[in-house]
């Protein structure tokens, strides 16, 4: 097995200047002929002998990291074999991790807002790939100049469709010890919900400064986040609002199933905190008091799990952002009805579903809306009164309902661009029938059918057509 | 280069005959048959000249028990497997025995290597049913990859540079990376007998460039197949096999 160093080539790689010496690996840059990407490789540092845990790290980022896509994971050119040099070249993302950045904690509100919604739209993105990532903190997660954030360093990671080879590897937890979710501390390597737990703990740290559950050495230690709650944020910081502190609290909940249930409905919130339905979460002062703690740690201290997860691809599709758009022209109450009935039943075999109830408000594509009537009531609020008015009967718990006004000349359009954005999984809208006006105005319906990123279920009045006239 | 890895066909024409269909929709460069092409099933003949055919056309073969038995009466079986290899023997023509004595006890293809079971002893026949069991293919040959058959039940075992051997789970129809830093054992499944649960067809595909082996299962007519043995006389015990898959 050869040795990096400066000038070696390898591949068609010619290594340049080592730039970051770790525990585990170095990071060399690395120039090839072929690509003009700047780029860099990681070597891992395997010890002479049995260095286990290394190896089978570097196993698990090197079966992994080829697979990922997209703009929120570094893109992978080239993995060497272990019989010469172990070794991932991957695109180089200019500047540091987010380490820097969480040096200066707290930062201010807009800053933690905006990191928080780019990490969740990257763990989403991931999740989606069937990889629960394991070891998120502010040094595994690099940032594009475009703004997208990239998570790094699979070596932990688990791949919900290959051989999880470190499962068979270790005895004792696996992950860093500031923001591994309780479940990972028991050992648990199938929940992508984990993620979540990682990515609350750092919000928390982005917006106090300080870490939820300090940074423990100990194994004895980092149990305790079973049992013991986080000083709430607003403790530490009042000017933090309530709806981010009921982000972060819920995050960081103990039980998964008490968390987001996905990064994209977390992102949801962050992007809406108008919404944010407010619980006891929001509301706290100060941490539990030591009989609440006592309590729980009598009940959580032979906790071995949390019941298991389902497999990869239903924890994803079992939370997903339904868009449900419903008109609500007098002469379309029945089609709304319908619609109603239909969100019902799919929220019957997806109970974890959020559901975004948007109406679109047409603009004029040209000259001066009128906002208001005659008697200077907002056409706004009455539309959002109308449409939370249909979803009353959805009895949806709080937090998985939310309603949205959009606006545009262009309602198809409107709908199209929202869901894309809020990462929507399926859209439910109605169709209207067969009328002169549609069939001149086209068909809203039809245009968000074609160019929807998502699913669209059209619902649909029966046709009562007249029984033909024998003759 | 994507080569079809088959094996324990046993005489299960509609089974082959959907795999092959099958194989005509994946690019295959290459089929290797792991053995027992006959024994157990109703098309010994029909299974056999297949095979030639195949073999004619590039494909790699090796000898199983029961394509062994054929030549070789003194070769030890169980009580159904016997009764299914005296039915089987008088069926098959002499240019089918030949060609059944005369495959290879191994065959190897670059790094990799095809045995019917454990690589170590090839001509005991040992079962390869764990990790454990296949410590011996692991240590009778220098190949990255070794792939046999014998089994009838999928199996996957990695061994690292240390020399762990560990079974890894198998998922079906996806593709599973062989990753270059450990050596690879791979029980294909069977043909025309799988006894892990399921009765379709399974067999396994490795593509050579991407590294990667993909376990697959191909439903056929079972009750067409079990019906033939049935008519044939053969016990009722092999027809149920094939409808339950164990």
């Amino acid at each position: 097995m050869r040795r990096p160093t400066e000038g070696l080539e390898i591949d068609g790689f010619t290594l340049g200047a080592c730039l970051h010496r770790g525990g585990f690996a170095t990071i060399w840059d690395v120039t090839h002929a072929l690509y003009r990407t700047p780029m860099v490789m990681k070597v891992p540092t395997i010890l002479d002998g049995d260095d286990g845990p290394t190896i089978v790290g570097f196993e698990v980022e090197q079966m992994i990291m080829p697979r990922l896509t997209g703009p929120h994971v570094p893109r992978v050119m080239g993995v060497g074999d272990f019989a010469d040099l172990p070794y991932i070249v991957t695109e180089r993302i200019p500047g540091g991790s987010l380490l820097d950045l969480f040096k200066t904690a707290p930062r201010p509100l807009s800053e933690v807002i905006e990191a928080a919604a780019r990490m969740a739209a990257a763990l989403h993105d991931l999740h989606k790939q069937h990889v629960i990532h394991l070891d998120l903190k502010p040094a595994n997660v690099l940032q594009r100049p475009t703004g997208e954030m990239v998570l790094i360093d699979f070596g932990l990671s688990r791949h919900d469709q290959l051989p999880d080879l470190l499962a068979e590897e270790f005895t004792i937890p696996m992950g860093t010890y500031p923001y591994i979710a309780p479940e990972q501390f028991l050992r648990h390597r199938d929940d992508l919900r984990s993620d979540i737990f990682a990515l609350g703990a750092m919000i928390y740290e982005l917006a106090t400064g300080r870490q939820p559950f300090g940074a423990p050495e100990k194994l004895r230690s980092v149990r305790k986040r079973l049992w013991r709650d986080p000083v709430p944020p607003r403790a530490i910081d009042p000017a933090i609002p309530e709806w981010l502190q009921e982000i972060i609290l819920r995050a960081l909940e103990v039980d998964p199933a008490r968390r987001y249930q996905s990064a994209a409905q977390m992102l949801f919130d962050l992007q809406r905190p108008a919404q944010v339905t407010l619980t006891d979460r929001a509301h706290r002062i100060r941490k539990d008091s030591a009989a609440a703690v006592f309590r729980r740690w009598r009940k959580m201290r032979r906790v071995t799990g949390f019941g298991t997860p389902p497999d990869m691809q239903t924890q994803i599709d079992r939370a997903p952002i339904l868009l449900v758009a419903v008109d609500l022209s007098p002469d379309m109450e029945a089609l709304a009805g319908h619609l109603l009935r239909s969100v019902k039943r799919m929220l019957v075999i997806e109970p974890d579903a959020r559901v975004a109830c948007v109406n679109v408000f047409k603009t004029a594509r040209i000259g001066i809306d009128v906002a208001t009537d005659d008697a200077g009531n907002s056409l706004h609020v009455a539309r959002l009164v109308a449409l939370k008015h249909w979803a009353a009967p959805l009895e949806l718990p709080d937090g998985l309902l939310t309603y949205a006004i959009l606006e545009g000349a262009d309602p198809g359009q409107a709908i199209i661009d929202y869901a894309s954005h809020t990462h929507v999984d399926h859209i439910l809208m109605g169709a209207r029938g067969h009328s002169q006006t549609r069939r001149y105005l086209g068909s809203v319906s039809s245009q968000v059918v074609a160019e929807a990123p998502c699913s669209v279920s059209v619902i649909r009045l029966p046709q009562r057509n007249a029984a033909p006239i024998p003759t | 280069m994507r080569l079809a890895i088959l094996t324990d066909i046993h005489g299960n024409r509609e089974a082959f005959s959907a795999v092959l269909a099958d194989l005509e929709q994946r690019q295959i460069d290459r089929i290797v048959l792991l053995g027992d092409l006959v024994g157990y099933g109703p098309d010994p003949e029909w299974c056999t000249d297949q095979a030639m055919t195949l073999v004619t056309a590039g494909a790699l073969a090796v000898r199983g028990n029961h394509d062994h038995a054929i030549g070789d009466l003194s070769e030890t079986m169980s009580t159904l497997a016997r009764r299914a290899i005296d039915w089987t023997r008088p069926r098959l023509t002499d240019a089918q025995k030949t060609f059944l004595a005369g495959l290879p006890m191994t065959a190897a293809l670059d790094d990799l290597l095809f045995v019917h079971a454990s690589a170590d002893t090839p001509e005991d026949w040992v079962y390869v049913t764990s990790d454990l069991a296949a410590l011996g293919s692991f240590g009778a040959t220098k190949a990255r990859a070794i792939f046999c058959g014998h089994v009838h039940v999928p199996l996957l075992v990695s061994c690292d540079l240390r020399g762990t051997v560990r079974e890894q789970g198998i998922k079906p129809g996806l593709a599973l990376p062989l990753i270059r830093s450990r050596r690879w054992l791979a029980v294909v499944g069977s043909v025309g007998q799988p006894r892990d649960g399921n009765p379709a067809a399974g067999y396994a595909i490795l593509d050579t460039d991407a590294n990667d082996l993909t376990f697959r299962r191909t439903p056929y007519d079972v009750g067409a197949t079990a019906a033939k043995l049935r008519a044939a006389g053969l016990p009722e015990a092999l027809a149920a096999r094939l409808m339950t898959g164990d």
